[in-house]
């Protein structure tokens, strides 16, 4: 048995390796993609002189053949060097590394407090179906859902930084406390969607248990509610880690406008910084990056279906 | 009779659009067998949530219950049930597929009921006691059969020793010979446990020798009660008497089966007659004016029908009119299959494994077998829905393309688009034969349905005209075989009756071929002329109806008939 989980879990990493390849493929297409010439392109804003395009096309190895530089471009970035960027002329290796903790920390405390919040406001919006706190709950993540990141962030930053001083009103600050106490409000603006996102995918996939047979019979035979409460939820796991997963993808959507309304130096204003500047290295080492992180995510997400659906471990084991 | 174990007065439940059931007085004593019975829309189900306090939101129970000492109101809150279920009553639910929880192990389920310190002990003494294996507390629902699971679940109705147990329709999802053991282990601890039993049926075959006493519903109301003996004797309510009727019997074959024209009205549309006034061939002025009270019409037997002497079975006149009604098959082959053999991808045992079949032109031909036979493997291989790894089908004759063969699937409620009105439907499978879509409203007449059937939507038809419509459609390219997958497992009895009815007619008069799929052998009887009996993906018997089920040759087909409840 055990095995077998392991040649499943062998078997979707290498699927997911083929398909960053795949990716990576794309990405570095991109470069071909946009328009105008390619050397032009690379020289972004600066003087285009007959010496500076020749000297790009032989730093880009821009004579060779498309797979060829691809390949070139690959392995170097395999290896954590992504070139160099056209704004600043630095390597994007260390650019990019400099900035992750920002990013990492801002989307994983919004990460945290959507979960933490939406997962049990969904099982209660679940468990009072149609009476007045699912229909106040069911609003307010209507609004969530639909509110821009950006515009909460902007509201939040009017009220509780300008207005009421409790929160400081841009930059990372100093040490892990203010740190964290820096990080507090951007989070927030950023895990409002995506909670209201949790709770009514929370709330939906509780429903569909509930509405189960093994629930009638559950509470037919007398289980208390406290009970039938935990056997719904081992089930409604499955669909909610599920989504879990594909909210990876979201954050990083969100991180950057977050970001810039924040002045936050992380990835997502590196993003858009390279994006209007047309530092396509950057670019793409960048979609490289996210790509990866969603993959392993939906990796994750594959994988731990093993451990929580026993349908699905028995399935992969007689295959 | 003892003190009642349950006693329950003037049950009523009420939703959105008015009574759907409509004040029903019950008691069971300790050890007593009580079955509900009824066709769907009879209230039924209704009842025993009710009685349990698991209404879905929207409905509301008002009467009163007394069990064990404990009286509650059955219209108050959810909590008064604690301390009722579990140790009073359980719940057993129908489906032994959807009734556990997919993900936590049968002794995890069993044991929650069970304190943790005598949790072990006490779940591996209820697998005993139902007749399941130790190592099974270890195993997940999806490793076990119907029947094991429903075994499983009747452990864990019983862990908290209920001192009575509500079955919905515990055996409608199994196999025959499953069901016969479950009904068994069902008496047997009621026996060892003195326990009371409500048995909520459509079957009254399985109530009748199951049960110590009958309570029939139709449309939310009680119209009969009494000892199961009495009633099923001399039924007084015409209702009862004409749902007896329609239960195909196993041992002859009727020529046409009783019915019961129209369907079950809903029952907040009735008002103030009787409810099956409708239907009813002795109604007079006094059943359509007043809703006629239960009287009792010998000791203990109870009716609301105004003339319960009038209610006798309907006499036999109509069973000899002609005993072979179908024209002799002719002796030329339509349909050969050889060697048939399929095995699904990561299936342990094959579906098929090698069989042979023949169907002579204008013959009716039933397949029979429990799940897992490959019967239905064998249809869709036929119909050429599914590729056999091996073997062959062989058509003779010169019909091609879908004039050749058509299929009518078990579930009228998916087997139609919904989303289209029955005329489309209808004339898509006409365009197809290049038939004009003119021609709807003859193919709705061939079913016996109206024309004007053709604006509505599958929604709005019962499921026997939906399965009409679904025969409709399969006759439209004037095909010369139907294949019909188990076409009136679905239906209630008074329905299938209807149904296999039509498909008689229709045979006699299109000259059809059938090629019929059933698990249930009193079917098999009523519409087949020869019969092959499958299991584990072979052919165990084969030949004549008549001799087959009188006088069966293999062990396998007499313990499926063995299986069957004891015919009245």
């Amino acid at each position: 048995m055990s095995t077998t989980v392991l040649a499943f879990a062998l078997r979707r990493t290498g699927a997911t390796l083929l398909l960053l390849l795949a990716l990576s493929l794309l990405v570095f297409g991109l470069l071909y993609l946009a328009p105008g010439d390619i050397a032009r392109n690379l020289l972004g804003t600066r003087n285009v002189t007959p010496e500076a395009l020749a000297q790009v096309r032989a730093l880009y190895h821009l004579d060779e053949p498309f797979l060829q530089q691809y390949w070139r471009w690959l392995s170097r970035a395999a290896a954590g060097d992504f070139g160099t960027s056209i704004r600043t002329g630095g390597a994007i290796g260390p650019m990019m590394l400099d900035r992750t903790g920002v990013t990492a920390a801002t989307a994983g405390l919004a990460f945290l407090l959507s979960v933490l919040a939406g997962v049990p406001a969904g099982i209660a919006s679940a468990v009072r179906r149609g009476r007045w706190p699912d229909r106040l709950l069911a609003g307010l993540s209507v609004v969530g859902v639909s509110a821009p990141g950006f515009a909460v962030g902007l509201l939040a930053l009017y009220v509780f930084a300008l207005g009421l001083g409790w929160f400081p009103l841009y930059g990372t600050g100093t040490g892990f406390l203010d740190g964290l106490w820096h990080l507090v409000l951007p989070a927030a603006a950023l895990a409002l969607g995506l909670g209201a996102f949790v709770v009514k995918l929370t709330r939906a996939a509780v429903i569909r248990e509930l509405d189960q047979d093994y629930v009638t019979f559950a509470r037919g035979r007398g289980l208390s509610d406290g009970t039938v409460l935990r056997v719904v939820l081992r089930n409604a796991a499955i669909p909610i880690v599920t989504s879990l997963g594909l909210m990876v993808a979201y954050l990083f959507g969100g991180t950057v406008l977050i970001e810039v309304t924040f002045a936050l130096p992380g990835l997502g204003s590196l993003m858009e910084e390279s994006v209007l500047f047309k530092d396509i290295p950057v670019v793409q080492a960048l979609t490289l990056v996210v790509a990866a992180v969603v993959s392993a995510a939906a990796l994750l997400v594959d994988l731990s279906y093993l451990l929580i659906d026993p349908r699905v471990r028995a399935r992969t084991a007689r295959r | 009779m003892t003190t009642p174990l349950l006693a329950v007065r003037d049950l009523r439940v009420a939703a959105e659009p008015g009574t759907i059931v409509a004040g029903l007085d019950l008691t069971v004593a300790p050890g007593e067998t009580v079955a509900i019975v009824g066709e769907s829309g009879s209230g039924k189900s209704m009842t025993v949530k009710a009685l349990a306090g698991l209404l879905p939101d929207g409905v509301r129970a008002s009467g009163r219950l007394e069990i064990g000492g404990t009286r509650l109101d059955l219209g108050g809150p959810r909590s008064s049930w604690r301390g009722v279920r579990g140790s009073g009553m359980a719940l057993l639910p129908q489906d032994p597929f959807t009734s556990l929880s997919p993900v936590h192990r049968i002794g995890q389920q069993i044991g929650w009921a069970v304190t943790a310190r005598r949790r072990t002990g006490r779940v591996a003494a209820l697998l005993a006691e139902v007749g399941l294996p130790a190592d099974v507390a270890g195993k997940y629902p999806f490793q076990l059969s119907g029947g094991m699971r429903q075994r499983a679940a009747i452990a864990a109705a019983l862990a908290a020793d209920p001192g009575l147990l509500i079955a919905d329709e515990p055996t409608t999802a199994l196999d025959v010979t499953t069901q016969h053991e479950v009904l068994e282990l069902i008496a047997d601890l009621q026996r060892g446990r003195g326990m009371g039993l409500i048995l909520i049926t459509h079957d009254l075959r399985l109530a009748h020798s199951r049960a110590d006493r009958i309570m029939v519903m139709y449309a939310g109301r009680l119209v009969e009660e009494g000892a199961t003996a009495d009633v099923l004797r001399a039924p007084a309510h015409p209702y009862t008497a004409r749902l007896a009727a329609c239960d195909p019997p196993l041992t002859r074959r009727l020529p046409v089966l009783a019915t019961i024209p129209g369907s079950v009205p809903q029952p907040f549309s009735v008002g103030a007659a009787c409810a099956f006034a409708a239907r009813c061939e002795f109604a007079v002025e006094a059943c359509r004016t007043a809703e006629p009270a239960l009287t009792e019409v010998s000791a203990g037997h109870r009716t609301a029908c105004v003339r319960p002497e009038t209610a006798a079975r309907p006499d036999e006149h109509e069973h000899h009119a002609d005993e072979e009604a179908a024209p002799p098959p002719e002796a030329t082959p339509l349909l050969t299959v050889e060697g048939l053999a399929k095995r699904y991808h990561g299936a342990a045992a094959p579906a098929l494994a090698g069989v042979d079949l023949e169907l002579l032109a204008g013959e009716s031909v039933a397949v029979v077998g429990e799940s897992g036979s490959g019967k239905t493997t064998l249809a869709r291989c036929v119909a050429g829905l599914e590729r056999p790894d091996t073997g062959r089908v062989v058509f003779h004759g010169s019909a091609a393309g879908p004039r050749r063969l058509q299929m009518v699937f078990q579930d009228p409620y998916s087997a139609l688009n919904p989303g289209l009105s029955v005329g489309t439907s209808l004339a898509e499978a006409l365009a197809a034969a290049g038939r004009p879509r003119s021609e709807v409203s003859e193919l709705l007449e061939l079913v016996g349905l109206p024309a004007a059937y053709a604006r509505r939507r599958p929604k709005a038809l019962s499921g026997g005209e939906r399965q009409r419509v679904a025969i409709a459609r399969a006759l439209a390219p004037r095909a010369g075989l139907l294949v019909c997958d188990e076409p009136v497992s679905a239906l209630d009895v008074s329905v299938q009756a209807q149904v296999l009815n039509l498909l008689a007619d229709l045979r006699r008069e299109l000259g059809l071929t059938l090629l019929f799929i059933t698990h249930d052998l009193a079917v098999a009887r009523q519409i087949a002329d020869r019969i092959y009996v499958m299991r584990h993906g072979r052919v165990v018997e084969a030949g004549p109806v008549t001799s087959v089920l009188d006088s069966p040759a293999h062990e396998y087909t007499r313990r499926l008939l063995a299986s069957i409840p004891a015919a009245h």
